[in-house]
């Protein structure tokens, strides 16, 4: 390493006040990323004994570069990586030279990674793409590139790698060069430098190349030290969004959390975002003595004059500016899951410190990441991007996420499988929030049911096609009504031939169908109606989205539980035959799945008994109950 | 760590007596103060840590006032485990990650802080910061939650947990720095000193109790040592050094030529074995 400091204190002092840039390499398989940054430790001579001897060992064993030190093997840390020979997953990687200190995201280039690649993006402030020389700017580069941007940022280093291989030839750079300036033009990054440069030789990686002397910029690593990217997040109007509430005891209630924007200063007056509430900064609390004032990227307990109903999610802001409340959104979205995002379908939304749930109302445009043209559809696919209206179960306070990434960008989690599923970064809030108002009546629910003599609920029936669904909820119905209920049915095949005439059976269509059908559901429940919906609904989450909708107790959900095989084996629409046959795409339970209720109130084994009994049992059910 | 306070029923913070762990307490005590840490420390205990550790492990939970859960996997001591004659990797995995295991499942904790870094180790610089494990505690790196920017992803199933790292982006350097800067007590063992030493296959053990036995050879010497990393004492090597304060050990580690987990036999008793011990549900 370096030389033993001769001062330490003051060797200290220069280390804290070193900055820190965090970036991230990113490139296409292949283009030698790994290799740069293992170029970029051994130079700098950072690496250990113990590594260097280990990557000598290694690279003997699965190197690419016939016995010479494989850069790319010390950085590659998984097995399956070393053995296939890309990056699979983020690396983080920490180098310091004398002026600064470094993160490095190494993200892979392959393209089933792309998520990968924005999650070590959304940490960074610069990036390094890089491009073989000998293939240039391919389509991956552009992904990528556009992907960079659309996480904010805000400069970037084109980096032509493996110029050796074309000979260090000046016209093959210029070339790739004004390839990448022309698609980069409408990016708008606020910095662009292209640099020639081999990672396994080193030339203009830490020194200027004596091989390319018509280029006559700064190596990567000099530029790298010197670039400003400060984002000036300090002098933003001031955001904290509240984390946790400590209150150890009756006399003391602060907020805890880390300031994302601005700053704070004792005396000076905060508002809660969402309640418009305002109060005084009375501490500054800290465990080494309060504070007068604070800033953006400190983590801080906040105590405010006044007793103010202040929870986690909440937002401490500037009452100059305070951030927008809205609960609908336009946005960015980049998808990262294996099953497609659905319209419609609720997921659980995390921004800074709130999680709530909500679903995505409408598939504006796809982003065509090659040329940046807009493409229609209604679902995102991974790795697709995506420009989305949002639609949350309650208000929360933003900014857009081109002023602030902490106060825009947004998760999107799968409510079964609790996975990342996307991620998405605010636009602007839609003005609609704010202006439709719910209409107050006076004769409500209650009343309604209450003049029926009946608790209002909706049966819902699930099962397979042909599993018995239409056949006991008719018989349930009628039995209901002889006995002077007022209901109604909602049956699958008869709304698709009116209000869900316009939707075909593709996962995306059926989760509409659902929600269409649930929304109906629930304004005949208003109404003061028994609703008995019999649809196959092959889904749990757009079941529990009509079970979210209606009120305690009011979503009863019966599962028809009819084994495939004798569903088959019935086929009274004789539509099996043709799904097995291929006539008829995207049939449950042939080529589109059908997942089984967890939880349903009620379940019915139609091999048990006839259907009579069962519409017997779901009357008796209810009666038990005081519905009917 | 306020994020997993406010999100997570049951919190834990894994306490291993070593610099990190104390630099990562450190930093708990600064986070929720006034209040105190809403969460119990838990060390797993081998039995073969250095005495000098569990001293300083004791004094520090009653120092601060916080709860400790000492966990020891009885059944592993009833088979007579030990570093010298199981082998590091079956001590290793019994003692450490089955007992791990057994104590995250006795408590039904579903999050648990750890100390590790990403510079230390290749499998672990691809951690992530909130990293998901089943509910069989294994890890799957090909599986896991994209993080982006701070907003971490703590769904989980009941079963399932979380591991913590909130010291992932700290290097070595930064660690002592960090120390030196707040002042955090650090177990003395880290110090030169002179230790009763005995070299074995190329790395300096000290003979913390008579429990570990001489081979042929083999005599005890006192040697000017410390140690870069803690860990069970027969297992753990001691490097020559004359640095006995913190400004020692800086100066010291800009000369160093050696990472700090040399000194662990447990990395390199197979290839890629961090990664296998990962996935296994070792930190």
């Amino acid at each position: 390493m370096n030389a033993p400091p001769k001062d330490l204190n003051k060797f200290l002092a220069d280390q804290e006040k070193k900055t820190l840039l965090r970036f991230l390499t990113c490139g296409s398989v292949d283009d030698g990323k790994s290799t740069l940054i293992g170029r970029l430790l051994y130079d700098s001579k950072l690496l250990f004994d113990d590594h260097i001897q280990a990557l000598e060992r290694d690279s003997r064993k699965h190197g690419t570069t016939g016995g010479d030190i494989d850069f790319a093997l010390l950085v590659d840390g998984l097995e399956a990586e070393r053995e296939q020979g890309i990056t699979i997953d983020v690396a983080y990687r920490f180098f310091a030279t004398d002026k600064r200190k470094f993160i490095v995201a190494d993200t892979p280039g392959h393209e089933q990674y792309t998520r990968n690649m924005a999650t070590g993006a959304s940490n960074s402030d610069l990036a390094v793409i890089l491009v073989d020389a000998r293939k240039g700017v391919l389509t991956q580069t552009r992904r990528h590139a556009y992907i960079v941007s659309l996480l904010g940022i805000r400069h970037v280093v084109l980096a032509v790698n493996k110029i050796d291989l074309v000979d260090f030839s000046e016209p093959v750079f210029d070339l790739i060069s004004k390839e990448f300036s022309v698609f980069a033009e409408r990016l708008g990054f606020a910095s662009q430098v292209h640099i020639p440069i081999s990672a396994r030789f080193g030339d203009n990686v830490i020194a200027r190349s004596e091989k390319t002397p018509w280029y006559q910029g700064p190596p990567l690593l000099d530029y790298l030290e010197t670039i400003n990217v400060d984002s000036a997040l300090a002098s933003k109007p001031f955001r904290m969004p509240v984390q946790w509430v400590n209150r150890p005891n009756l006399d003391f209630r602060g907020f805890a959390g880390t300031i994302v924007g601005g700053r704070v200063k004792k005396g000076e007056t905060v508002t809660v975002a969402k309640s418009g509430r305002n109060s005084k900064v009375a501490r500054i609390v800290t465990a080494d003595g309060d504070l007068e004032a604070a800033s953006a990227g400190e983590a801080v307990t906040v105590v405010l004059t006044d007793e103010v109903d202040i929870s986690r999610g909440d937002v401490l802001s500037a009452p100059g500016s305070r951030p927008e409340v809205s609960d609908q959104f336009a946005a960015h979205l980049l998808w990262m899951a294996e099953e497609e995002m659905l319209p419609g379908r609720p997921y659980l939304i995390k921004l800074a410190t709130t999680t709530a749930s909500g679903a995505i109302t409408s598939l504006k445009h796809k982003t065509d990441v090659n040329t940046l043209e807009h493409l229609a559809g209604r679902t995102l696919h991974l790795n697709e991007v995506g420009y989305i209206n949002l639609s949350l179960s309650q208000p929360i306070a933003f900014d857009p996420y081109t002023d602030n990434r902490d106060m825009g960008g947004f998760i999107v989690i799968d409510r079964y499988t609790n996975a990342t599923v996307g991620a998405g970064m605010i636009d602007f809030g839609l003005r609609r929030a704010t202006n439709v108002h719910w209409q107050a009546l006076d004769v409500n629910k209650d009343v309604r049911a209450a003049q029926k003599g009946q608790k209002p609920a909706v049966l819902w029936f699930t099962g397979l096609s042909g599993s018995g669904k239409s056949t006991i909820a008719n018989l349930v119905e009628g039995k209901l009504h002889s006995n002077g209920r007022h209901t109604y049915l909602l049956d699958g095949d008869n709304v698709r031939h009116g209000l869900n005439r316009d939707l075909g059976f593709t996962d995306a269509d059926r989760v509409e169908n659902i929600r269409r059908v649930a929304e109906a559901a629930k304004l005949f429940v208003d109404a003061g109606l028994i609703v008995l919906v019999s649809f196959i609904s092959p889904f749990r989450s757009e079941r529990r989205l009509a079970r979210e909708l209606m009120g305690p107790g009011e979503f009863i959900e019966i599962f028809v539980d009819t084994p495939i095989e004798e569903c088959m084996k019935r086929d009274p629409k004789g539509l099996y035959i043709k799904a097995k046959a291929g006539e008829i795409r995207n049939f449950t339970g042939i080529d589109s799945p059908y997942e089984e209720p967890e939880n349903a109130e009620l379940t019915i084994k139609t091999m048990e008994a006839e259907p009579a009994v069962h519409a017997t049992n779901v009357v008796s059910w209810l009666e038990e109950r005081g519905y009917v | 760590m306020r994020e997993v306070a406010a999100e997570f029923a049951h919190p834990v913070m894994l306490y291993s007596i070593g610099k990190d762990s104390s630099v990562m307490l450190h930093l708990a005590m600064k986070a929720f103060f006034p209040a105190k840490p809403p969460f119990p420390l838990l060390h797993v205990d081998t039995t073969w840590k250095f005495r000098e550790m569990i001293a300083f492990r004791d004094a520090t939970a009653k120092r601060l006032g916080l709860d400790l859960l000492v966990h020891v996997n009885e059944d592993g001591l009833r088979r007579g485990i030990n570093p010298f004659d199981s082998g590091s990797s079956l001590h290793t995995q019994v003692m450490k990650t089955e007992a791990l295991k057994q104590a995250l499942d006795k408590y039904g904790f579903d999050a648990a802080f750890g100390g590790a870094r990403r510079d230390e180790e290749k499998s672990r610089a691809k951690e992530r910061i909130f990293s998901f494990r089943t509910a069989t505690h294994a890890w799957d790196p090909k599986n896991q939650r994209p993080e982006l920017w701070r907003v971490y992803n703590t769904r989980i199933n009941r079963g399932e947990s979380i591991r913590v790292f909130p010291l992932s982006n700290w290097t070595e350097l930064d660690i002592w720095q960090y120390i030196m800067a707040e002042s955090i007590p650090i177990v003395p063992l880290y110090f030169a000193k002179k230790r009763p030493i005995v070299e074995r296959d190329g790395a300096l053990i000290m003979v913390d109790d008579d429990r570990m036995k001489l081979k042929p050879g083999e005599k005890v010497e006192e040697r000017m040592v410390r140690f870069r990393t803690l860990g069970c004492y027969p297992l753990t090597g001691a490097i020559e050094s004359s640095a006995a304060s913190l400004e020692d050990i800086v100066t010291e580690m800009f000369t160093a030529r050696t990472s700090e987990r040399q000194g662990r036999l447990i990395d390199t008793d197979e290839r890629a074995s961090m990664e296998k011990k990962k996935k296994e549900g070792y930190f």
